[in-house]
């Protein structure tokens, strides 16, 4: 491939409108007589709903209805008909279905208005009883109920290998350890929101804040029993998601409710406090026991998760596979079992299982190095893995020990004192931590339509989303280079459900599967172009296949004499040109399954730890990445950037803290709620090491939104403890737990 | 307060809607002659009533700093302003920063250092530097962090954010 756009650190294509406020989210779409949706949350976590008094609300002019279990349509309610395309294996929520609270504030009521202070006043004055029950909320007193699901979400855990008891009993080093990290909510700037405009004959255009438009779609024409055309979802701005978009969330569904039966266009946006109403990075403890010979040769790896759901739904996330992508060891045995609490289902949060997964692992083989006297890094270094072995598969490619090498340089790491509480500065201690990580470089089906019109310029589509990653403009780099044209000339358009079909905008692969796609149906184009290229009178293409020209520049060039070419514009200016129109749909090819395929990361990490106040500071960040092609080293940087940033809000803030007795999240808003702010964060610097991949998908990209995060956490809480000497071994690590 | 039995109480509240006031804002440099009732914010005056939805809501309770805009050249959390309290005053948004297509050089700085991804922060945090350096406190890189706090980016893009902050500062100096 030409890389003449590819790899280029262009700006943001997109950029323009969101610094001018151009970009529209879901909330911002207006329409003529437009009302407003408010919800009326549960004030209990479990019981019955006695009453709903909404006479007062209904007094008030500007009121038009309020929406309870009690006068909600008949619509279809067989729970199959709620299922998503992210689902976990269980009886999805349905908002409004009875009269039972199954979580703390669980959406009771709809109160629609003329203006938004109008319904907000107005759900203040919704009257409800209840009839309580006793609630299961306490992680910690259900661990003992722990359960293996009938169906995991994720992959079941791997089967063991070797002979993990035997062992563990005969290695010469071991430890036992727990490590546990509380719910987090993924809090996206903008609240989840969506507005449903009401159309001549009834049809809706709806703008939703989802990581899918056609997962939106899919699920309210199920829902409400209409056909798939009926039903427009647009999203061409997603203000962060991070996970929170990939299921729809009720106030899509409660907004096509009301707009169907008062045939009025209405808006819901949550409130920031409801944000913390549905879906969440599930509490989870872990425990391992480590064997290792003297010499720091890993022996028994033995890994067990408990993770949260809910009583409704079996959510699980791929907690427990680490060990066996991240370690060579002959003798593994992990299990991994939910503790089913009444609360909303845990939902997919940035790199799900792996930011969880890999912290605790991390950190138990940093117990394990400093056990066995070696540098963590060497312990790593000793026990790399060649193989995946949860599969027992090559990988497609794994450049983690030049990330190790360039990550360890940059920071300094050989001049680390290896004893904890070494190294000070004045009334600070200060500690250097690492840790490695991965996260699946996987490729999805997708498709894609490309148009190129008789003014030159080129349209791509897919029904994707950008939240924030960047991928307008990778796609629009994608398009431009496999034609050889400039940025300028490409649109790619997205967030729309009557786009080519795509598969969710998550788990890393967007660029990886939408990427292959736009590439594959530009080089359709690209085919469409040399043949009418060839058609022309003495054209030094007449006798050449599609494998011997390049496209660079506006030309169709000889791959071998690149002197020699045809233009572009000359093919399409040679008269009778009607544009061309391709549409692929895109298979990841079937020998990637015989590999292991993952992004690996090192991070290396600086903490200044006040020694009298336990104050811990992230002063240094160095995270070198193995990802594949780099498609733009500005927004893969960013990338990153942002991952580091998730993982020092999840080692030092992050943590929804539940009242067990009133089953709710107490901390639910952004002031108890503490993410990392600009103070919050210093020195980071992002390395992207080479690495080739031919077989991970078409264009060698791995993915970066995942990876970033992974490996930042466990090596903040290894500074930490390098620092103070004190193995904080439940996240966040507040003061009082450094000190 | 005394006990009184539920129903009683539910009769003799008698919702009241408080009638609309007549302010007089310049908004962009447009002056708008505007009837609001007082429980409207002047965010949601902004995006819901003159559908200016380029200043965001990230929170309503000041804690995100989304809806930040410039009330007389000053930064301020548009979500915490009753929008009556504020008649007379001069409110520049993001949607009033470029001038004649031109974008204002924080808005060219976002976009050339990558100071944002999924972009909904990003009208505040313009605005909040365009007020940071009217301000003329910052002196340090670390006044710079601690005076850019009140600008929540979950997507994390701080690092670039500062960079655009000290390019900011550098200017003003220069001037």
């Amino acid at each position: 491939m030409i890389t003449n756009q590819i790899g280029k650190p262009a700006n943001r294509v997109d950029g323009r409108a969101k610094v001018t406020g151009e970009a529209k989210y879901a909330a911002e779409f207006s329409a003529p007589d437009l009302t407003y949706g408010f919800v009326v949350s549960s004030a209990i976590a479990k019981g019955r709903i006695k009453s709903i008094d909404a006479s007062q609300a209904l007094q008030l002019d500007g009121v038009l209805q309020v929406f309870t279990h009690e006068n909600r349509p008949g619509y279809i309610w067989g729970d199959k008909n709620y299922q998503d395309k992210d689902s976990p294996p269980g009886s999805p929520f349905r908002p409004l279905y009875d009269n039972e609270v199954q979580f703390s504030m669980q959406p009771i009521a709809l109160v629609v208005a003329d203006t938004f202070e109008l319904a907000r006043y107005a759900a203040s004055l919704v009257k409800v009883e209840y009839v309580t029950q006793e609630f299961d909320t306490d992680f910690e007193a259900n661990i003992g109920k722990a359960y293996v699901p009938e169906q995991y979400k994720s992959n079941p855990p791997p089967e063991p290998w070797g002979n993990p008891d035997e062992a563990l009993a005969s290695a010469a080093v071991k430890i036992e350890t727990e490590y546990a990290h509380p719910s987090e909510h993924h809090n996206p700037m903008e609240m989840h929101a969506s507005t449903v405009v009401w159309g001549d004959g009834g049809k809706m255009t709806i703008y939703d804040k989802v990581q899918g438009v056609q997962n939106s779609q899919q699920y309210i024409a199920k829902a409400f029993a209409l056909p798939m055309e009926e039903v427009h979802v647009i999203s061409p701005f997603v203000g962060g998601a991070f996970g929170s978009g990939l299921r729809p969330q009720y106030q899509l569904f409660l907004a096509v409710l009301a707009a169907r039966e008062l045939k009025r266009s209405v808006r819901v946006v949550l409130t920031r406090q409801q944000m913390f109403s549905f879906g969440h990075r599930p509490k989870t403890v872990q425990r391992f026991a480590l064997g290792a010979s003297t010499d720091g040769k890993l022996e028994a790896v033995m890994h067990d998760a408990f993770a949260e759901t809910s009583k409704f739904e079996d959510y699980s996330e791929n907690v427990v596979i680490w060990p066996g992508v991240l370690y060579h060891c002959d003798n593994v045995k992990v299990s991994h079992k939910l503790v089913a609490l009444d609360v909303y289902t845990p939902l997919d949060m940035r790199a799900p299982g792996g930011a969880t997964g890999i912290y605790a692992l991390e950190c138990a083989m940093d117990e394990l190095a400093y056990k066995v006297g070696m540098d963590p890094l060497e312990f790593r270094l000793k026990n790399y893995s060649e193989r995946d072995q949860n599969e027992d598969k090559p990988f497609s490619s794994k450049e983690l020990r030049e990330c190790y090498r360039q990550g360890a340089e940059k920071f300094g790491w050989n001049k680390r004192s290896k004893e904890p509480r070494s190294m000070r500065e004045g009334h600070n201690l200060i500690g250097w931590g690492m840790a490695h990580g991965a996260w699946e470089a996987t490729q999805k089906p997708a498709a894609a339509k490309a148009v190129l019109s008789a003014d030159g310029k080129l349209t791509v589509s897919c029904a994707t989303a950008d939240i924030g990653t960047g991928t307008y403009t990778v796609m629009t780099q994608i398009a431009a280079d496999t034609l050889g044209m400039p940025l300028e000339d490409v649109t790619f358009k997205l967030g729309d459900s009557s786009l080519p079909m795509s598969p969710l905008e998550g788990g890393s692969w967007t660029v990886s599967s939408v990427g292959s796609a736009v590439k594959a149906v530009c080089d359709k184009v690209g085919e469409k172009l040399l043949k009418l290229a060839q058609q022309m009178p003495g054209s030094p293409l007449a006798s050449v296949t599609f494998k011997d020209i390049i496209f660079a520049d506006g030309q169709i060039k000889l791959k071998n004499n690149p002197a020699q070419g045809v233009a572009v514009t000359d093919i399409i200016n040679q008269g009778g040109f009607e544009g061309i129109e391709e549409d692929v749909s895109n298979e990841p090819d079937k020998g990637q399954s015989n590999y292991g395929r993952y992004a690996h990361s090192a991070v290396f990490v600086e903490v200044k730890v006040d020694e009298d106040l336990g104050t811990v500071k992230v002063t240094r960040v160095v995270s070198a990445i193995a990802g594949g092609r780099i498609m733009n080293p500005k927004t893969a940087k960013s990338q990153i950037l942002g991952g580091v940033v998730w993982g020092i809000g999840m080692a030092m803030e992050e943590e929804t803290v539940m009242d067990n007795n009133l089953g709710r999240f107490m901390n639910h808003d952004l002031d108890k709620y503490h993410v990392p702010v600009n103070a919050d964060v210093h020195d980071i610097d992002v390395i992207f090491v080479e690495e080739n991949d031919d077989i991970v998908n078409p264009i060698g990209a791995k993915g970066l939104g995942e990876i970033g995060i992974v490996s930042v956490a466990p090596a903040i809480a290894n500074a930490v403890f390098h620092a103070t000497g004190k193995r904080v071994r439940d996240l966040p690590i507040t003061l009082d737990k450094a000190m | 307060m005394k006990d009184k039995p539920q129903n009683e109480t539910a009769e003799k509240h008698t919702p009241f809607l408080p009638p609309k006031n007549t302010i007089t804002l310049t908004i962009n440099g447009v002056e708008h002659r505007l009837e609001v009732a007082p429980w409207t914010s002047l965010l949601d005056l902004l995006r819901e009533h003159l559908d200016l939805t380029g200043t965001k809501k990230g929170c309503d309770h000041g804690q995100c700093g989304a809806c930040t805009v410039l009330l007389n050249g000053k930064r301020i959390n548009s979500c915490l302003t009753l929008a009556v309290m504020k008649d007379g005053s001069e409110v520049t948004t993001i949607e009033g920063l470029a001038k004649d297509g031109e974008l204002h050089p924080v808005q060219q700085a976002f976009i050339d250092h990558d100071a944002f991804q999924c972009g909904y922060c990003t009208p505040g945090q313009i605005c909040s530097t365009i007020g940071l350096v009217n301000e003329g406190k910052a002196k340090t890189l670390d006044d710079i962090r601690d005076l850019m706090s009140g600008n929540i980016c979950r997507c994390g893009a701080y690092n670039n954010i500062v960079k655009v902050v000290q390019e900011a500062l550098e200017r003003s100096q220069a001037q």
